[in-house]
């Protein structure tokens, strides 16, 4: 049986010994190949759980410092040396909440252009391009952000907002002046250029899973191309639609560089969402190297602690739906 | 039927079909044009400042001329370093999911955890690589900065590894297997090899995606104003330089910001391009 083996390894087959030998080191090679792929399977676990093991450890010395009211805290003051997350965690949200309000409708637009409007001969080429846009590194939104779109926003789009808005009770507080161009709105504006070219190119590949007899079946009963759309298609492809939007929201959530440039870096909640704010990205990438002091530093690390607990179980529950639609589709 | 009995009904239901319609293109036209215009801004302000001295010369004090040289190279050296690390574990790990324990609980848990490794914020990473190499070893050094890198690599690879070797036919592992050669012979010259242009490809994607990262360096690697090729010491990178040149009020850094972004973003786009084409179906046999 291992005779060809044994030629390959350039060895005399003749004797015996030299068989068993040769054999034995097979044996021993074959199981060293099987652990060290084990080993290296397993290491990617340790390292999500030492991600969190050290984190947390990091973390402990504001924990212990503020307890649990370090969540809702509102005060950052490394003066005083009293730090809360309340600034930060609602800039996350806020910016990636105005992110996939502008991203979800554009992007799942774009994937049913892609899929039923466009020709043939223009598919490969467009969804080439969204998908390389998706890999442009978000440093390159930051600074075009910077010295582009915020003076932009400053000048034209911030004035008209606020005196559109002035009037109207609730609003105006909304979109309060004066017009910095950095801020919330502009870092959530950012962001959905960003998270666009994911949600887009993940909603086309499950719109592509819809099998043709279904959309054709609904032509043959004389629906309009947007009445195939939304009754059979949506339908159809919803888990994965969800699946995919949630994982657009989880880089939206943790994404520092782009808006970093943009947020402005202030700790404060303002009810108008066009003054400068923070995200517990930007607030570690701005202050963790300049941080003095244990608790500094440590809070800074609850924060990071703080935004991977938030990201797991978004990108977590984004998984599960997709795996679902995956297993529809496969089975 | 209802058409003949109502006109109006019918012209109503091609009118909505029509505007949703309308609506799509406009938003495929919004997204594109929006990302085309990123990319033109990016040309047009780089552009003028790419010269020789940009290549050869350090990055300078601010208000005198200058170049991105030192960080350059230490964007090289910490992604070469990292994809080091990071492919070999990645390539084994999804060895081990594909070929050893295809349908085993352990893949299953391993690939879900892979896969929120996968779009784990990158700042986090950097955090923890501060907490166990920087806090310990008492200073910032383009080692620990590597190692960040390599932890954003592994899980592109696992992935795109375990994907490739499954669309390895089973037959083609059989045969050899009816040679006589062992497992691990097998998995090395058969289906490494029937799968290499896809795994050649994940490890590009890889390089690609770590060539532009910013928030795993700033406290891993830091900066470095000078040329520096000491892997215990602070080292240069594209990125971080354009951090923080781009945030600096100088009009020069500014225009070197610009123009590292440039360089970065044709790096990454030639990167996945070549990719691409390597794992087009063209190419492979």
């Amino acid at each position: 049986m291992a005779d060809l083996a044994l030629q390959n390894s350039g060895l005399s087959s003749s004797a015996s010994v030299d068989r068993s030998r040769v054999l034995t080191r097979f044996k021993f090679g074959d199981a060293t190949f099987k652990y060290v792929t084990l080993g290296s399977a397993v290491t990617v676990l340790i390292l999500l759980g030492g991600v969190i093991i050290a984190l947390f450890e990091g973390a402990m010395p504001a924990f212990r410092a503020f307890g649990i009211g370090f969540l809702w805290g509102q005060s950052w003051n490394p003066v005083t040396e009293k730090f809360g997350a309340l600034a930060p965690i609602y800039g996350t949200i806020m910016t990636s909440f105005i992110a996939m309000l502008i991203a979800i409708p554009i992007g799942i637009g774009t994937a049913i252009f892609l899929t039923e409007l466009c020709p043939p001969w223009l598919r490969r080429p467009i969804g080439t391009a969204i998908e390389l846009l998706a890999g442009i590194p978000s440093i390159i939104y930051g600074i075009w952000g910077l010295f582009v779109f915020a003076p932009f926003l400053q000048s034209t789009v911030q004035p008209f907002l606020i005196s559109l808005f002035g009037p109207i009770p609730v609003l105006n507080a909304v979109f309060a002046g004066p017009p910095y161009g950095i801020g919330i709105l502009t870092a959530g504006l950012i962001l959905a250029i960003m998270v666009l070219p994911f949600v887009a190119s993940i909603s086309r590949d499950v719109f592509e899973t819809v099998p043709a007899v279904l959309k054709e079946a609904a032509y043959g009963l004389g629906c309009t191309r947007w009445e195939v759309v939304r009754s059979v298609i949506i339908p159809y492809t919803r888990v994965g639609i969800i699946g995919g939007v949630m994982l657009g929201l989880g880089r939206a959530l943790g994404e520092t560089m782009a808006v970093t440039f943009v947020i402005g870096n202030a700790h404060r909640i303002s009810a108008s969402i066009l003054q400068p704010g923070t995200t517990i990205s930007a607030t570690i990438a701005n202050e963790f190297t300049e941080a003095v002091g244990d608790v500094y530093t440590s809070s800074l690390v609850a924060l990071g602690l703080i935004l991977f607990v938030i990201t797991f179980f978004v990108l977590a529950a984004a998984r599960l739906l997709l795996l679902k639609i995956e297993k529809r589709t496969g089975g | 039927m209802d058409v003949a009995k109502n006109p109006a009904a019918y012209a109503k239901r091609k009118r909505a079909s029509s505007i949703a319609m309308g609506l799509c293109i406009a938003a495929a036209g919004i997204g594109l044009g929006w990302l085309i215009l990123i990319l033109g801004t990016l040309l047009w302000e780089g552009f003028g400042g790419l010269s020789v001295a940009v290549f050869t010369e350090n990055t300078p004090p601010p208000g005198s001329q200058g170049g991105l040289a030192n960080a350059i190279v230490g964007s090289l050296v910490m992604t070469v370093l990292g994809t080091l690390f990071g492919t070999p574990l990645g390539i084994l790990a999804g060895t081990y999911m594909a070929e050893y324990g295809r349908y085993g609980k352990l893949s299953m848990v391993i690939r879900f955890i892979n896969d929120i490794l996968l779009s784990a914020p990158s700042i986090v990473i950097g955090l923890f690589v501060y907490e166990i190499m920087v806090a310990r070893m008492g200073h910032f050094s383009a080692w620990a900065g590597a190692v960040a890198l390599a932890i954003i690599v592994v899980p592109v690879v696992v992935r795109t590894t375990e994907d490739m070797l499954n669309l390895v036919p089973n037959q083609l592992r059989e045969a050899a297997s009816a040679l006589g050669l062992p497992r691990s012979v097998v998995i090395r010259k058969i289906a490494y090899r029937a799968a290499k242009a896809g795994m050649v490809t994940g490890v590009l994607l890889a390089v690609a995606r770590i060539s532009g990262e910013t928030a795993p360096l700033l406290f891993t690697a830091l900066n470095n104003q000078f040329w520096s090729t000491d892997l215990n010491a602070p080292m240069a990178s594209l990125p971080a330089v354009i951090f923080q040149f781009a945030l600096s009020p100088y009009k020069d850094w500014q225009a070197l910001a610009w123009v590292g972004a440039l360089i970065i973003t044709f790096a990454v786009l030639a990167l996945s391009i070549t990719a691409r084409t390597l794992a087009s179906p063209r190419n492979q046999k």
